[in-house]
């Protein structure tokens, strides 16, 4: 498997930060209109990740008005310019979609206690 | 016909040029060595022996082990030979790379031998369709393959007949696939999709067989 390993270093990015799900993040994803290239940003809560190595994606989930809106970041995608962390969340479970069945109050994360967590 | 002999590694996936995430496989590949070269006069047709893969001198036949002694290479687990394959300025008992003989965007076929299923029945066998549906007299034969023949007329069941039985662990070709990428230092090669058999298996990588529209 060492070799398999080799070929999804040459894929995986390491300036992304540490994500995890119940974070509130940016993604700043690069979007071609013709020949021009601009940057969209997508502020969403993280609820879901999947696949390992090269194939790890990431579900992030926002509210358009009153309308849900979910979209799949493949993680290491040179369409995504940079993610900015602006919450982290304290939550207990790794997928939250449970969050679907929630509107407003009811769907908000706690934010992590940063005063008693250790740094890392 | 050129081609190389590789060992499955597994899947992945990678992002190409546009940034489009394509499905690729890794293949190992290792040296192959000429262990005979086949030519008109002398056997009839044109040909190439390539041997990969080294196997312990102990676990080789006295009678295999001086045919690789007459191309002076160690003895090889795989051998393969593949016809109308002339690789030029190379002569016996030399190596070769995946670099001489295939290029990044090379269409290949890959040939391996198919995962055994065991004993499994006509709808993932042959592709049948089943009765397809659960109402109208249907009772525990959901699956089946229904009639296999006529009545007393032949009053056998003809050979060839599509039924159940083992599946996989067959020679198995995809074709059409495209070389992504190769890394000549780690012997590696990324081909598109999928291919047959299970990771460690021995495949054969040619160059594509027929074109297909």
């Amino acid at each position: 498997m060492d070799k398999l390993k080799l070929i999804e270093q040459t894929v995986i990015r390491d300036d992304l930060p540490k994500i995890n799900p119940g974070d509130t993040i940016n993604v700043h994803y690069r979007v071609r209109e013709g020949d021009k290239e601009r940057i969209q940003q997508y502020v969403g809560t993280v609820i879901n990740e999947r696949g390992s190595g090269a194939n790890k994606t990431i579900t992030v989930r926002k509210m358009s008005g009153s309308v849900g809106v979910e979209r799949i970041f493949p993680l290491y995608s040179p369409f995504i310019a940079k993610i900015e962390i602006r919450k982290e969340g304290r939550v207990r479970r790794s997928k939250l979609f449970y969050l679907r069945e929630r509107r407003g109050k009811a769907a908000r994360i706690r934010e992590k206690d940063k005063v008693n967590t250790p740094k890392a | 016909m050129s081609g190389l002999i590789g060992k499955k590694v597994g899947m992945t996936s990678i992002f190409d040029e546009l940034g489009r995430s394509i499905a690729v496989s890794v293949i190992e590949v290792d040296p192959c060595a000429i262990t005979q070269i086949k030519t008109e006069e002398t056997d009839g047709y044109n040909a190439v022996q390539l041997s990969a893969f080294d196997k312990k001198a102990s676990k080789v036949t006295k009678a295999v082990a001086g045919h690789f002694d007459k191309a002076g290479v160690e003895p090889k687990k795989v051998t393969v030979e593949f016809r109308d394959f002339i690789p030029e300025g190379f002569e016996l008992g030399d190596e070769l790379t995946i670099d001489d003989v295939f290029n990044v965007g090379d269409r290949v076929d890959v040939v391996g031998t198919s995962k055994g299923s065991g004993f499994t029945g006509v709808m993932k066998r042959h592709n049948f369709r089943g009765v397809g549906g659960q109402t109208h007299g249907q009772k525990n034969q959901e699956r089946r393959g229904g009639s296999i023949g006529q009545a007393s007329d032949p009053s056998r069941v003809f050979k060839g007949m599509k039924m159940p039985g083992r599946a996989g662990n067959q020679r198995a070709k995809v074709q059409n696939l495209s070389i992504a990428k190769i890394y000549g230092d780690s012997n590696l090669v990324l081909v598109t999709g999928g291919i047959p058999g299970a990771n460690g298996g021995y495949v054969e990588i040619h160059n594509k067989s027929q074109s297909v529209s």
